[in-house]
């Protein structure tokens, strides 16, 4: 028989390992906090003390200007990255439990799911974010905008061909020419605005006339914006910023172009993401302050500048490839008024374009 | 009765499994009837059935290359077999959707393949979209699951066995057929199991190629909804399959023997002549190496110098290659050993109570990783706040997650050990721990590390439960090639998904030096 020291020892340091960390993980639940450099010239007010995120906006998008937070006020910020509507799912699972402060979402969507657990921002924090994108309880505000755009080939689609209003995609040419994605929370939020600007009757009318021409369904706004270069789709239904993405990776000969549709309508709506404040938030002074940085000058200009986003406080400068927001046609609607998920997916599900 | 030393741990282990279904019976019972209503509407019968159809093509497919590739790797002079066997664990490493994302860039319309035939006239290919591109991706991501525990298996055989075939007149390759083949059933059918059950929680890959699978239903549930409680009923029904095909699974079992019950020696193993066959079966291990391993990495190394040279920093991640290692290695180590005792119970004390462990072991892998997530979330926050968000908590839930891939590498080892020679152990006096250590761990070794590797490979691109119920803070390759991923940023996504493949070149480069020990 040959001995096996090997696995032996294997097996001895693998369950030494596993003790240790069940041992670490118990006595000291709480990481150590790293030293932050106090070198910074804002003086902090008395021990920074720390502040736990959970942000369902990617860490390649937002981890820059929150490490800026951090550095700025000697905060000790931990983040937790994921899908909002995972992280929305996760602190609703964890109810009261949650060591989460701050709750920083893609849409207003992930923040409505959880508006139980969330408590009202103080008002002069609150009203930066203008009146529409804001909650009316003052439970969340909306830190930046991204507009609902039709995504195109500027080579298969003259721009007089382009649809002044999104009814317009059911019309038969555009059959096999379309792409959607029934999923993402911002079309979702979007079929939610068409039910209170058209009614219940037109969007139904909408979906299936999309359904019917065979609007291609993809799993989220990137794919699209691929697909619309590849030759693949005509148009995209998708949100403005993906595009500039492309565009700084690809270069600028990446054919796809961003169009707000010029009669206005749902098709030309303008969402944003948004924060919330747990109500159960140990940190919540630090919180207070971290929703009021997302909202100043410094941020705003990030988002601006480097995510394509459009800022919602008053000037701030926006990026020079987009197209300003007084010139988009955009629907007088409050997106506190959009959180009936249920209702819109509960439609496309009838109508067949969810399972 | 079992010692102690095997039901103990394995009822421990029993309990940890039902944590996920408890919680999901907790969240149906919410629902109501909604969930029903959901799962009986003809849209969703209608994806289970091609649900079926997906896992059925993939199985077969990964099958007939996993068996074939660990014969051609171990018992012929198939040129540079020892790179390919290297080579052809690697893929498992690769997460789904990148993966997905890289076959639309090359396969999709106005892709590198259709620039590449444009001269020639062609100017559309057949689309990738739905059933071919989902299959090719998960035959080509999952085969290792079937060729690993096969590859170990094969270790295990006596090469008397086939000797005796071939002093009878059977050529080499004949001998491996109706000898050896047989043998290996036990692997084969654990490897299946393991690809049709991952086909089944799988979502990257179905969700950017466009083939609605069940899985895709529960994450609208989620994702748009925002409904945990419909989500849950339908992972339920998931669940529900997955132990369809894990009760198929055993009645084609039997029951078969799989040792030797007399003494042998050890020899080396005859290395089969292939003959003329010798380049063209190069030719086909080179094949599969391009298309799962070789044209992937080479597309990921373009996005990076596009990235580079379009001003994007060159960032090597090393915290993140650490702590995906360091959380990866943990939960191989703890899968290993909570796998040993429920592979001993399960083989050697067969009977309802192991049949349903078994079972029970199996469900954490068919459910999607969000799924078990947020079961870990419910009783974490609540009951195990202290270890809540821990690495502790994070290491238990990969061992729920990927449990079977090591018990079924242990049990297909234990079944190739014949218990005689515990017994014998016994009879000198021996206590039955004992005789499990000096006797028949040494055997399992193998099946151990395999088993372990897989739970490795698998654990680096786990991304769900990562990112949920890990320290806040802790990120690893595959939150970072997500978090890039989805934000469109493809030249920063590449990079940390070469590391993931280089990084899972460490389990396999010791499983192959452990091959080459032996000779």
């Amino acid at each position: 028989m040959r001995p096996l020291p090997y696995l032996r020892r294997a097996l001895a340091i693998a369950a030494l390992v596993i003790i240790a960390a069940a041992l670490a993980a118990c006595s000291d639940p709480t990481p150590t906090p790293t030293a932050q450099p106090q070198a910074t010239p804002t003086p902090a007010p008395q021990v920074p003390g720390s502040l736990v995120i959970y942000s369902g906006r990617g860490e390649s998008l937002v981890d820059p200007i929150i490490q800026q937070f951090a550095d700025v006020t000697g905060i000790d910020v931990e983040v937790k990255y994921g899908g909002t509507a995972s992280l929305a799912a996760t602190l609703l699972e964890e109810g009261t439990n949650s060591p989460a402060d701050v709750f920083y979402a893609q849409d207003p969507g992930g923040l409505g799911a959880v508006e139980s657990l969330l408590a009202p921002l103080p008002a002069d924090i609150l009203e930066r974010s203008p009146e529409w994108a804001r909650s009316p309880q003052g439970l969340w505000a909306g830190i930046s905008g991204r507009a609902r755009v039709l995504v195109y080939s500027p080579d298969r689609v003259p721009e007089s061909e382009l649809p002044a209003d999104i009814f317009d995609l059911t019309d038969p040419k555009w059959k096999g020419r379309i792409g959607w994605a029934p999923t993402n929370g911002s079309f979702l939020t979007m079929v939610t605005g068409m039910r209170k600007l058209w009614g219940e009757e037109k969007t139904a009318e909408w979906i299936e006339g999309m359904v019917e021409n065979d609007a291609i369904i993809y799993p989220k706004n990137t794919p699209q914006v691929a697909a619309v270069a590849a030759g693949e789709i005509d148009i995209g239904l998708v949100n403005h910023y993906y595009l500039y993405r492309f565009i700084s990776e690809e270069g600028e000969d990446f054919a796809a172009r961003n169009y707000h549709p010029a009669g206005g309508g749902p098709g030309a709506l303008v969402m944003v993401s948004g924060a919330g404040i747990l109500s159960t938030a140990e940190n919540r002074e630090n919180a207070d302050r971290f929703v009021e940085f997302l909202l100043g000058t410094v941020a705003q200009q990030f988002f601006a500048g480097q995510t394509f986003e459009y800022p919602l406080v008053e000037g701030v400068n926006i990026n020079r490839l987009l197209t300003p927001l007084d010139e988009i046609a955009r629907p007088d609607i409050a997106l506190a008024d959009l959180s009936d998920l249920e209702g819109t997916t509960a439609i496309l599900r009838d109508l067949g374009a969810l399972p | 009765m079992p010692p102690v030393f095997i039901w103990l741990p394995a009822a421990a282990i029993g309990l940890l499994m039902l944590l996920p279904p408890v919680y999901l019976l907790v969240r149906t019972l919410e629902s109501g009837t909604a969930g029903l209503d959901v799962l009986f509407s003809m849209r969703t019968l209608g994806i289970l059935l091609r649900t079926v159809l997906l896992v059925g093509i993939v199985t077969a497919a990964c099958a007939a290359i996993g068996v074939s590739l660990a014969w051609l790797t171990l018992r012929t002079d198939l040129p540079y077999r020892r790179v390919f066997g290297m080579l052809t664990a690697l893929p498992l490493a690769i997460p789904s959707y990148v993966f997905a994302l890289l076959v639309i860039t090359a396969l999709g319309p106005k892709g590198m393949a259709q620039g590449w035939l444009e001269p020639l006239g062609v100017d559309r290919l057949p689309s990738i979209f739905g059933l071919p591109g989902a299959a090719l991706t998960l035959t080509l991501l999952s085969f290792p699951y079937v060729m690993l525990p096969v590859k170990a298996a094969i270790q295990r055989v006596d090469p008397a066995m086939e000797e005796a075939a071939r002093s009878l007149g059977r050529s080499s390759m004949e001998a491996f057929f109706s000898v050896t083949l047989p043998l290996l059933r036990p692997a084969i059918v654990a490897g299946s199991l393991l690809v049709a059950l991952y086909t089944l929680s799988d979502f990257g890959a179905v969700s950017l190629l466009r083939y609605q699978t069940f899985t895709w239903v529960i994450f609208i549930q989620y994702e748009t909804a925002f409904d945990r409680s419909i989500a849950a009923a339908l992972s339920l029904a998931l669940t529900a399959l997955a132990i369809a095909l894990l009760i198929a699974e055993s009645r084609t079992r039997g029951s078969a023997r799989y040792y030797r019950i007399t003494p042998g020696a050890q020899r080396v193993p005859h290395i089969a002549n292939l003959g003329r066959w010798r380049w063209p079966a190069a030719l086909y291990a080179a094949t599969v190496v391009f298309f799962s391993l070789a044209g992937p990495m080479a597309l990921l190394v373009y996005w990076v110098v596009r990235g580079v040279a379009a001003g994007e920093p060159l960032d090597l991640l090393w915290s993140n290659t650490v702590s995906t290692i360091y959380v990866s290695a943990l939960a191989a180590t703890a899968a290993a050993v909570a796998a040993t005792p429920v592979a001993l119970l399960t083989v050697r004390y067969p009977g309802w109570v192991s049949s349903v462990l078994e079972r029970l072991a199996y469900v954490g892998f068919a459910l999607p990783g969000l799924a078990v997530a947020l079961a870990f979330v419910f009783f974490g926050a609540s009951v195990l706040t202290p270890v809540y968000q821990t690495t502790f908590l994070l290491v238990t839930a990969y061992v729920v997650l990927f449990l079977p891939a090591s018990v079924g590498a242990t049990q297909t080892a234990l079944k190739q050990v014949s218990p005689r020679l515990e017994e014998a152990a016994r009879s000198l006096g021996k206590t039955p721990f004992h005789a499990f250590r000096l006797v028949t761990l040494p055997m399992l070794s193998k099946g151990i590390a395999a088993g372990a590797a897989l739970v490795f490979l698998l654990t680096m691109k786990e991304l769900p439960a990562t990112l949920i119920l890990s320290p806040t803070g802790f990120r690893t390759l595959a939150t970072s090639v997500w978090s890039a991923a989805s934000e469109a940023f493809f030249a920063r996504a590449a990079m940390p998904a070469i590391l993931l493949i280089i990084a899972a070149g460490i389990p396999t480069t010791l499983l192959i030096l452990r091959e080459q020990e032996e000779r």
